[in-house]
């Protein structure tokens, strides 16, 4: 809304595996800096869209994607490194990982993958990183231990931390609460509260009222199908403009 | 705060060039296995176009290489070597191993099961030039005892020998296909009301089929692909054996025991080296198939 | 309530039986190895001792210790491992983490399965028309180790391919998220907890590299060899050497009158290696997996 052009642009995308249709004609944008979420029944394509922005969709095999898909005005299949777009598109993926390492070298991945080999650099970006996404008080004294032996919604703190820390500008969630306790995902929805003047967030969820809560804008996806994309207030009206999109967002299916 | 900046472009080059590499060595085991087809068929490739005989290599027993005045080639004595000591070994080893496999997979606490598997890949391991050995010493003068013939190296020592040497791969492979099948047929059978007997004859024997099979198969292959055991332990007529207590040569054997004698490139050196074409045929055929078998589609 | 009537009865004793039959039959597999094992060590006993290594065969080896042999072995197996560990390594890597499933992965899976059931003998031959005579590299130990190396190479590909199937795909998916590389991921999450299970894969094959007889009687293994005592550099990569597989089928099968200590302790060396390289593999698998990090 700022700066004129959107963050991410998709027009015409499709995806199948092989004859079956998983995303048809998916057109839309997403402003920088806004939050937009993403509601819709299980099988409506909503993972695959957030793979296909960072093109993760291409480990899935038998995946074919048709259409357009810009991020920052890059059409991400043109780019000849896609670990820079995904240093730009962080993803926290639904189960809680954490990575056979230590919490500090858990955080420290990324950076030290890109090249970030200075000490102090990584201990700045690390504990930055923890703070952000609620952790660092509950792990400051034990940086050295390993990520794996974290309870599940301390790890998703974590994949939260990890995704912070090659510096994204957009941020991805693909129903980060589906596996963790009520507790933690009031406090990454805090988190997600206090990035989103810096950072553009997409926000797949199967808790419809997590869009409410968080999201400038909504979209509802169908069976694959982009259905509406709209004011969040205004698709959760009385007067949605699909019908579907107020039956599923009464419950009526699910 | 550094903002992050691209990878060095060296690494990015030392990272194609391992790339690289590692498709490489993917690639090296196909070449491999062509390599040895094509090594083991050139040195034996000129004779094979140029005076073999097919009808008199397959269907003669005369096996007389060193002829000063009538060379023949005929296999099939060691064919016949070679058959009757696997039949013998299966014939122990099948039974033995697959009921030890029903054992170790189905009556067997976990401590006890980690302990067997582990005396299994112990007699697995057991060189087959020790075995060889063990018919030499052990099972000749036994065999000599027991019944009351001249030597003891002949098909029963080579099958038991053998038996012994491939039973570990069939339990194994049998405990692996055992372990295959899912709880639920197991859960479905006690919720009948089935003694555990019952649930191995008629439910876990026959759901393991295809993987018992293989195991077999692999079991055949290890037999008979073996060389020094039998080599020692068989003794060295080359005559279709009449009954278990006749000496024979295998197929294998015969490599070894000429190879170091005949001239380099003559008929007879090529001679041994369409043998282990032949050879290598079978093995490729047998682990064709049971690999076949055991990705569930049907093998000849 | 449920009272055991005659036909119960007669179910469990049916099981009963079978139990113990299917028990006979295991126990007829165990049995074998320890009596095997316990006899070699019986009648090799008189000759065991430290002089029996370091000592020369003597005296058209009717006499003397195993040595030569010992030593051609030690230099066999090394060689031929430190070629086909990598190789194997990197193939595993290639096909469990790079390859997808077109038909082409299936063809390289069937020829690492069928090398695996090449007979030792075949393997013989192929070093000699490849090593020995093609290469010309003459009857070595490096044509041996040669031989010995295509040998070993299936078995730690797929012991390889098993260990990095152990770790689980979501480390891989997490690490992709943030933009590490395929290979990135493989050298610092992947590879490091393979470890245990790689490292036991190439410990097995030492005992088995170091028992075959066959690949290497034709490709670089010796009746007789004489070299010096003791000097652990005594061999050449390019001489031939005698080797403790192909010296147990000698001085059992090719050498008249032969003391019955010797072939029996020369056995003994052989099991006991193989045994004792077994054993530090399993200890090696136990240990690494009790320390896994998930």
């Amino acid at each position: 809304m700022v700066n004129g052009r959107p963050m991410v642009e998709i027009s015409g995308l499709g995806v199948r595996f092989g004859r079956r249709e998983v995303l048809r004609s998916i057109s839309f944008s997403v402003e920088r800096n806004e939050v937009l979420g993403i509601i819709g029944p299980a099988q409506s394509g909503k993972s695959t869209l957030l793979k296909v922005i960072n093109r993760t969709i291409e480990d899935v095999p038998g995946a074919v994607v048709t259409g357009s898909v810009k991020v920052d005005g890059e059409e991400v299949s043109d780019i000849r490194d896609v670990s820079t777009l995904r240093r730009k598109v962080g993803m926290v993926a639904p189960l809680p990982v954490g990575l056979p390492l230590s919490i500090f070298d858990n955080v420290a991945f990324a950076p030290r993958m890109a090249g970030v080999r200075d000490r102090r650099d990584l201990e700045e970006r690390v504990e930055r990183c923890l703070r952000l996404a609620a952790l660092w008080e509950e792990v400051k004294d034990r940086l050295d231990s390993l990520g794996t032996r974290l309870s599940g919604g301390q790890q998703q703190r974590l994949t939260i931390a990890r995704a912070l820390s090659h510096d994204p500008e957009v941020l991805c969630l693909d129903e980060f609460s589906i596996a963790i306790d009520p507790v933690t995902t009031m406090r990454i929805e805090d988190v997600l509260r206090e990035l989103r003047s810096t950072i553009t967030i997409i926000l797949v969820t199967n808790l419809v009222q997590q869009a409410r809560r968080l999201a400038d804008r909504t979209a509802f996806f169908f069976n694959g199908d982009l259905v509406e994309l709209d004011q969040t207030e205004a698709i959760f009206s009385e007067t949605p403009k699909d019908v579907r999109t107020l039956q599923y967002v009464r419950g009526i299916f699910g | 705060m550094t903002k992050i900046v691209k990878r060095p472009g060296w690494e990015i080059l030392a990272e194609t060039a391992v790339e690289h590499l590692i498709r490489l060595c993917g690639v090296s085991s196909i070449l491999f296995v062509f390599g040895i087809f094509f090594f083991v068929f050139r040195e034996g490739s000129h004779f094979l176009f140029h005076g073999f005989r097919p009808g008199e290599f397959f269907f003669s027993q005369e096996w007389y290489p060193t002829s000063q005045s009538h060379v023949r080639y005929g296999v099939l004595a060691l064919i016949a070597g070679t058959a009757s000591v696997t039949v013998l070994a299966m014939a122990l080893a099948v039974p033995f191993g697959i009921g030890a496999a029903v054992f170790v997979s189905e009556f067997c606490g976990t401590r006890a099961k980690e302990t067997l598997k582990v005396v299994i890949e112990l007699l697995a391991a057991i060189p087959s030039v020790v075995w060889g050995f063990i018919g030499l010493t052990v099972m000749n003068p036994l065999i000599i005892r027991w019944f009351h013939t001249p030597i003891g190296l002949n098909v029963l020592n080579g099958g038991v020998i053998l038996a012994l040497m491939s039973v570990p791969i069939i339990v194994s492979i049998g405990e692996d296909a055992l372990k295959a099948v899912p709880d639920s047929y197991r859960e479905a059978a006690i919720a009948l009301g089935v003694t555990r007997w019952q649930l191995i004859y008629r439910v876990l024997l026959p759901a393991a089929k295809n993987g018992l099979l293989a195991a077999v198969l692999l079991g055949v292959g290890r037999a008979v692909g073996e060389t020094m055991a039998v080599l020692m332990a068989t003794g060295h007529a080359v005559k279709i054996p009449t009954s278990l207590m006749d000496s024979v040569r295998t197929l294998t054997a015969t490599i070894a025991a000429e190879l170091g004698e005949a001239p380099v490139h003559s008929d007879h050196y090529q001679v041994l080296f369409i043998i282990g074409i032949l050879l290598f045929s079978i093995t490729f055929a047998v682990n064709l198939t049971a690999d076949l078998i055991v990705r569930g589609v049907r093998g000849k | 309530m449920f009272q055991a009537n005659s036909h119960t009865r007669n179910k469990q004793r049916a099981e009963q039986a079978a139990r113990a039959a299917l028990f006979l039959m295991t126990l007829l597999m165990v049995v074998p190895l320890l009596l095997i094992v316990g006899y070699l060590f019986y009648e090799a006993w008189p000759i065991l001792s430290f002089d029996f290594l370091i000592t020369n065969p003597r005296n058209g080896m009717r006499a003397g210790g195993i040595w030569a042999p010992l030593l051609g072995t030690v230099y066999m197996v090394v060689i031929s491992l430190l070629i086909a560990t990598p190789i194997g390594v990197l193939a595993a890597v290639f096909l469990n983490e790079y390859a997808r499933a077109t038909w082409f992965t299936r063809v390289i899976n069937l020829a690492v399965v069928n090398l695996a059931g090449v007979p030792s003998i075949v393997h013989a031959l192929f070093g000699l028309g490849a090593f020995v005579l093609f290469a010309h590299l003459g009857k070595s130990i490096i044509a041996a180790s040669l031989t010995l190396a295509i040998m070993t190479l299936p078995v730690i590909i797929a012991s390889t391919r098993e260990a990095l199937a152990s770790v689980p795909m979501p480390f891989r998916e997490a690490c992709w998220n943030v933009g590490a590389t395929r290979w990135q991921t493989i050298r610092h999450v992947v590879l490091p907890n393979s470890i245990s299970g790689i490292l036991t894969g190439v410990i097995l094959q030492v005992s088995r590299a170091a028992g075959e007889t066959a690949p290497i009687m034709f490709t670089g293994a010796v009746f007789f060899k004489a070299i010096r005592e003791g000097d652990i550099f005594a061999y050449h990569p390019f001489d031939q050497a005698m080797a403790l597989s192909m010296h147990l089928f000698t001085i059992s099968t090719q050498v008249p009158d032969v003391p019955k200590a010797l072939p029996y302790g020369t056995a003994v060396v052989l099991v006991g290696t193989v045994l004792a390289v077994n054993a530090i593999a399993i200890a090696v698998r136990v240990r690494l997996r009790s320390r896994r990090k998930w």
